[in-house]
């Protein structure tokens, strides 16, 4: 990291009083934010860190119980579904989204007419809220009236989606629903760095005679590696975050089969007054997302430091 | 991308059936992608009778916007039924000022973070980079007891708070990766002139950011206006902003199920943010690729 000239000034004993004023402006103009950061993340985190050790119930009580609340949530058969419901959802969330995205962003490359619009079509999903997203896929996805009868009416009597009603099949429509509203972020994500490829490889390769397929798997995507990993972060961590589309669109059912981690905390905290076990399910999600985060980060540093 | 349609071999046969190819894989998912839209638009414009005859691609007879005047007036949220209105009002009550808070402190974190260094200036932006990555389930129930020891629980003023606190992080962080990249020679020939903190952001800084500014203030109103979590954890009742209501609106089944009004609330709770796509799509755009957090 470059020093700015100003902080090497500032070591030396003497200087004059304006300059000592002007240092105490900046760290006085970042007080507030830092404070609230420090209050409102980190004395948050470590208040919820602490009653999760707790048992506590309705309200928050503070004699420490070890990990009592850890041990209760790990038995409970619906934090098992919640987790597995996770890797499910996650793992064809972020697969999907990144295989749809990437191809289309590849499509939009080649120079094709109205790019501009479709662009805007393929990304606009992204603006609205998980909620209305939520809403607009379960009238769709209704078993009544939604595609079912439109494949009834096109002359396919047998024609049966009942996903949304389905236990086996509701954490499905989630998927759906969520890769609509994402892959078209992907597609950004992977166009922007399409078009950073340097383009005289590409018709060096191309006169050798490799062709354009051969092009893009062995000399442009693996220069992607970067958008394939900071997608794949982006994208675990929107879905351990997942908490509006399941609430909008399946309500976690039928029963809880569609239930994700965000929403059996909200359930335990708010609905059942089971704080304890609330903060217990949260902190679980933090180390989740940490788990994601950290490695992200740490190779993004690691590249930039080559790079 | 290299312009192979212009090299030798570009025009064989194989390539028009490529680009049929082509045209054809995209106008599928751009059908996909619109395809929800159009279908929830025809469905708020159909009354009930067209819904159970028709099916979900048949247009309406007419356009008809008895449910968008129901959805925004007279449907029921819960067991109060003024419609929308009130909890969209409480969404901009809510959005306005948190968005320009956050987008103030922001900036003028950003700015003291990158032009006025002090010791230790990095740390406290890593430390404030931090918020960007939690999962808001680790403080929501902190935030529950706060906001009623201070008296705001279920009100526009506590939300507003909760949305500048969290949306700090990302707000520091756009203005300070932006603020990195111009040349401090600027601010140290200002210095040398004489110039103030202030002055120097208010004279050089401030005429330069105007980019920054957009994508920051889309970003933060995009994100506070759909927010559903903080709404639903911390409001009942008469306070909700309006994705909250949205949901309740759509899950209060008193009598016979009104798909038209439903899609017709959605689509008011959605016009917003979609107005903002619309308008600012490049700076949306912008906005997402640095708010997906690229250091």
């Amino acid at each position: 990291m470059k020093t700015n000239p100003m902080t090497e000034q500032s070591l030396p004993a003497k200087r004059p009083l304006s300059d000592w004023l002007r240092w105490n402006v900046a760290k006085l103009v970042v007080a507030p934010t830092f404070a609230l950061i420090i209050f409102f993340v980190y004395g948050f985190i470590a208040w919820t860190g602490y009653v999760s050790f707790t048992k506590s119930k309705m309200l928050p009580t503070y004699s420490f119980e070890g990990v009592y609340q850890y041990v209760r949530l790990w038995k409970m058969s619906t934090w098992h579904v919640a987790m597995e419901n996770l890797l499910v959802f996650g793992g064809l969330f972020i697969l999907i989204a990144i295989v749809l995205g990437c191809l289309l962003a590849v499509a939009l490359d080649q120079r094709v007419r109205a790019e501009g619009l479709l662009r805007t079509v393929y990304l606009y999903p992204m603006a609205i809220s998980f909620i209305i997203t939520g809403t607009a896929w379960k009238w769709i996805l209704n078993p009544g009236l939604g595609l079912e009868k439109m494949f009834h009416s096109w002359g396919w009597e047998s024609f049966s989606f009942d996903w949304l009603i389905n236990s086996d099949m509701a954490i499905y429509t989630l998927v759906i629903a969520a890769v609509w509203q994402s892959s078209g972020f992907v597609m950004a994500l992977f166009l922007a760095a399409l078009r950073g490829v340097d383009s005289e490889i590409i018709k060096a390769a191309y006169l050798d005679g490799a062709s354009l397929s051969r092009i893009y798997l062995v000399i442009i995507l693996p220069t992607l590696r970067p958008v394939f990993l900071s997608s794949f972060f982006i994208l675990a961590h929107m879905a351990v975050k997942s908490f509006d589309l399941v609430v909008a669109l399946t309500g976690g059912g039928p029963g809880n089969s569609s239930i994700m981690p965000a929403n059996f905390m909200y359930e335990m905290t708010f609905r059942r007054n089971q704080i304890g076990l609330g903060a217990a399910s949260a902190m679980m999600m933090l180390a989740t997302v940490m788990a994601i985060v950290i490695p992200y980060l740490y190779s993004e540093l690691r590249e930039r430091k080559h790079g | 991308m290299a312009d192979i349609a212009s090299l030798p071999g570009g025009n064989s046969p194989w390539r028009s059936a490529g680009r049929f190819g082509l045209y054809f894989l995209l106008l599928s998912f751009g059908v996909y992608y619109i395809l929800p839209l159009i279908v929830v638009l025809s469905t708020s414009f159909k009354d009930l009778d067209e819904i159970r005859n028709g099916t979900l691609l048949s247009l309406p007879a007419e356009i008809n916007l008895e449910s968008w005047r129901y959805a925004w007036s007279e449907a029921c949220i819960g067991v109060t039924c003024t419609g929308l209105k009130p909890y969209f009002w409480n969404s901009v009550m809510m959005t306005i000022p948190a968005v320009l808070i956050s987008t103030v402190l922001g900036a003028l974190t950003g700015y003291a973070l990158t032009k006025f260094k002090f010791p230790g200036a990095n740390m406290v932006f890593a430390m404030i980079l931090f918020g960007c990555f939690i999962p808001f389930q680790v403080v929501l129930l902190p935030m529950a007891q706060s906001l009623g020891f201070l008296g705001l629980a279920n009100t526009v003023p506590g939300l507003v708070l909760v949305h500048i606190v969290y949306g700090l992080p990302f707000t520091v962080l756009f203005f300070r990766n932006y603020y990195v990249s111009i040349p401090d020679d600027l601010i140290k020939a200002a210095t040398i002139d004489g110039a103030g903190f202030f002055t120097i952001f208010w004279r050089i800084l401030l005429p330069l950011s105007p980019p920054i500014i957009v994508v920051t203030i889309i970003w933060q109103f995009t994100q506070i206006w759909n927010d559903f979590l903080f709404g639903a954890s911390f409001t009942t009742g008469g306070g909700q902003p309006v994705t909250v209501a949205l949901n309740n609106l759509v899950n209060t089944t008193t009598g016979v199920k009104r798909y038209n009004v439903d899609m017709a609330a959605a689509l008011i709770t959605a016009a917003p943010t979609l107005a903002v796509y619309v308008l600012a799509g490049r700076y949306f755009v912008r906005g997402l690729t640095a708010g997906s957090v690229k250091g």
